[in-house]
């Protein structure tokens, strides 16, 4: 025990001594989530329309109207042909080409049904969809409007109607950042944790001064834990700032228990302390445990389903995810800051994360060679 | 000029000596290329979803099968009562839960009118969003249906063409947005260290010692990383073109010239950092902590740079990857020449140019 309380003092000592390390833990991830929790959103404004009207009818300028009016769109330029329209497409200053042909409004009249043509840049392709998407429910708005006006007196029977009502639980506004804070947040606290703890350990390595540690008579374990220890109290500490701040900038709630959010922390901060010793057994320089450390997490952050959703990847990635600790805690994180769950309704992601914590920190210890 | 190529010659060997980190470096484009072609996918199928259903009829199984046969959702539950909603959701699998008022049928065949509910798990908005935009869709697809005399309505039927990619695969959105990622997070990680590293061994002193001056020092540092990154591109590429499919619809020399000047770029970013801080262990967070999220996030590799709020969307600005995804967009995808893409190439030039500036500047040839 008393190794070990040695051993976090000098952690600590040196730590607090490094005058450049301090900032990048505590500073930099703190003002990048106010920054980027800004950034991630799939809402579409202004989606800029480049019109081709061939057709200059009355009912095709009304169309072009509709569409107009809606807050998604706006139209950045019109032209008659459609090489030119391509051309803004090609340049970027167009997102969608409405290409309405020269015999829309007389095929409307004459065979009730006519067509236009809607052809998003679809590199994006989830904005692709959105956009086609809003423009198809303006045109069914301005459908029901001719239909009403046209022919609204000789319809046959009163029209059939589903009235159907959305409600949003949890974040009825559907603020974007509510979602994206814990994950930038967990994303940070993982960098920083499984960075620092195993180029901390590799550069002992590195600086010749883990022989003059393996010289003494300390146990492995006293080791493994003294390396622990105090980036396991910084990363909670982090958190707990972290997320005051998401509270007082973001008004990002904590419905659930702070005690349940804190265990699961913990947990999962030795799963991450864990990957970055075991890595760093691995390397044998500094640069080598960064390279393998950022594959892992930007892997791990990639699959977990923090900005795409995981129920769309294939089967593999989610017999994957059960080694990824960033999506348990992904999940666990917004369930309990945002839904409120309890611990009651989160046990087999806890025993998950004990479980790999204790066979990463196994390993580690296991891999730690005092005498290499 | 031989001063200069031995120096290089110098730093090659370090490099190849060092034959762990050497896999590791072309290792990991080839896994993240593979990994996330064919992982990530943007858009959203196979949902769970829990039904709760009070009346039972013809007409609201109608419409759960085809809320079910659409292929975006699988049913996970079937509700009795409103009161298993919350826990459902506190589970964390169900994201949309649909109510059907009770006498849903009877009321939609003889009054013309019946409700749906929809709740949804809004904890995660973008997939509520999506979920909801597809479930009115299917819905209002089933009254125009039912309301047989629909045939005789006016309508106007959009049809659609996605323009670049007819099959919306997410890899056109990937491919652009991994290659900017991991050429300048290696690129700069492996130079930011570079010098640090002759710093904190103490072979600084004899660099500076040398008769080489900053400029051959920083440009000698460089050369070898350019081609080990050089050989990253032509690995990104091939597996685009060969396992993914995605075209290159524009000139080859062009795309190179453009990956090119991106390295040139990531890498003097690297020197930069390098000539800033004073350990290996800063230079490498800065490089790490400091570009991995923000490359990844404003750049317009996931997110689209055009929906951000303003301030951010200017911010964005002094990222080098959002100029260079959309270069490669604009060479790979669109197919268009130099003259669509000359601004972006112009400001990844500046760039480039005043990170060297600071970097000379910079360079101490003093040792503290």
């Amino acid at each position: 025990m008393k190794t070990i309380i040695f051993l976090l003092q000098k952690e600590f000592r040196q730590i607090r001594r490094n005058k450049t390390i301090l900032p990048i833990i505590f500073v930099m991830p703190i003002i990048q989530l106010l920054i980027l929790v800004h950034a991630t959103t799939f809402e579409i404004k202004n989606a800029k329309l480049c019109i081709v009207d061939q057709d200059m009818s009355n009912s095709s300028q009304r169309l072009v109207h509709q569409l107009e009016g809606s807050s998604f769109f706006k139209v950045t330029g019109s032209t008659h042909s459609f090489e030119d329209a391509k051309l803004e497409l090609d340049k970027g200053r167009a997102d969608m080409i409405v290409y309405i042909p020269v015999d829309f409004s007389n095929e409307l009249i004459r065979e009730k049904k006519t067509t236009i043509q809607l052809i998003p840049n679809a590199i994006n392709a989830n904005v692709a969809t959105l956009t086609f998407t809003y423009a198809a429910n303006v045109i069914a708005d301005f459908n029901k409007d001719i239909v009403a006006e046209w022919a609204g007196n000789i319809l046959p029977s009163p029209i059939k109607t589903i009235h159907t009502e959305a409600r949003f639980w949890y974040n009825p506004e559907l603020n974007y950042k509510w979602y994206m804070f814990p994950g930038i947040m967990v994303i940070l606290i993982t960098m920083i944790g499984m960075f620092i703890s195993g180029l901390n350990l590799v550069r002992e390595k590195e600086i010749g001064t883990s022989e003059q540690l393996n010289v003494t008579p300390m146990k492995k374990y006293h080791f493994i834990v003294g390396k622990l220890l105090p980036f396991l109290i910084i990363g909670l500490f982090e958190l707990i700032l972290a997320t005051t701040i998401g509270n007082l900038a973001f008004g990002v709630p904590l419905v659930g228990s702070i005690w349940v959010l804190l265990a699961f922390t913990f947990v999962y901060l030795l799963v991450v302390l864990g990957i970055g010793l075991f890595i760093s057994t691995m390397a044998e320089t500094q640069q080598q445990m960064m390279f393998i450390g950022f594959f892992a997490v930007i892997v791990f952050i990639l699959l977990s389903g923090i900005f795409t959703p995981t129920e769309s990847m294939p089967v593999w990635v989610q017999k994957f995810n059960i080694i990824n600790p960033l999506s348990y805690f992904m999940r666990v994180i917004r369930m309990v800051m945002l839904k409120g769950s309890g611990f009651a309704n989160l046990i087999p992601e806890f025993v998950s994360l004990s479980i790999y914590a204790v066979i990463i920190l196994g390993l580690a210890t296991w891999r730690y060679r005092k005498t290499a | 000029m031989k001063r200069f190529l031995s120096f290089v010659k110098k730093e090659f060997h370090h490099i190849f000596r060092d034959v762990r980190s050497l896999i590791i470096i072309f290792g990991i484009p080839v896994a993240e290329i593979l990994i996330f072609g064919f992982a990530i996918n943007t858009d959203l199928k196979d949902a769970r979803i829990a039904i709760l259903d009070k009346s039972k009829d013809a007409t609201t199984q109608r419409i759960t099968n085809k809320l079910l046969s659409s292929g975006y959702f699988i049913l996970e539950k079937n509700l009795v009562s409103d009161t298993e909603i919350d826990a459902i959701f506190k589970q964390g699998k169900v994201r949309e839960i649909i109510i059907f008022e009770s006498n849903f049928g009877a009321n939609f065949e003889k009054e013309g009118k019946a409700e749906i509910q929809l709740i949804f798990d809004a904890s995660q908005p973008n997939t509520a969003n999506m979920l909801n935009g597809y479930t009115q869709g299917i819905l209002t697809d089933f009254v125009m249906k039912e309301n047989q005399f629909g045939s005789q309505n006016m309508s106007i039927i959009p049809t659609v063409r996605m323009f670049y990619n007819p099959n919306l695969k997410s890899v056109f959105m990937f491919v652009p947005g991994t290659m900017a990622l991991i050429l300048i997070l290696i690129s700069a990680l492996m130079t930011s260290i570079t010098i640090t590293r002759e710093k904190e061994l103490g072979t600084m002193e004899v660099l500076l010692g040398s008769p080489l001056r900053p400029i051959q020092i920083i440009l000698g540092k460089v050369t070898p990383y350019l081609i080990l990154s050089l050989v990253n591109v032509a690995t990104i590429l091939f597996l685009a073109y060969y396992v993914f499919g995605l075209p290159i619809q524009g000139s080859l020399l062009l795309l190179v010239a453009e990956c090119t000047l991106f390295i040139l770029l990531s890498l003097s970013l690297g020197i930069l950092i390098s000539t800033l801080s004073k350990t290996m262990q800063q230079a490498m967070l800065i490089s790490m902590v400091g570009l991995m999220m923000p490359s990844m996030l404003l750049s317009g590799f996931i997110f689209p740079v055009e929906n951000m709020p303003k301030i951010l969307y200017y911010f964005s600005a002094i990222m080098p990857p959002r100029w260079f995804i959309e270069i490669l967009k604009n060479v790979m995808i669109k197919g268009v020449g130099f003259t669509y893409i000359w601004k972006e190439t112009l400001i990844l030039v500046v760039m480039t140019f005043i990170f060297i500036a600071i970097s000379i500047k910079k360079f101490k040839i003093r040792l503290e």
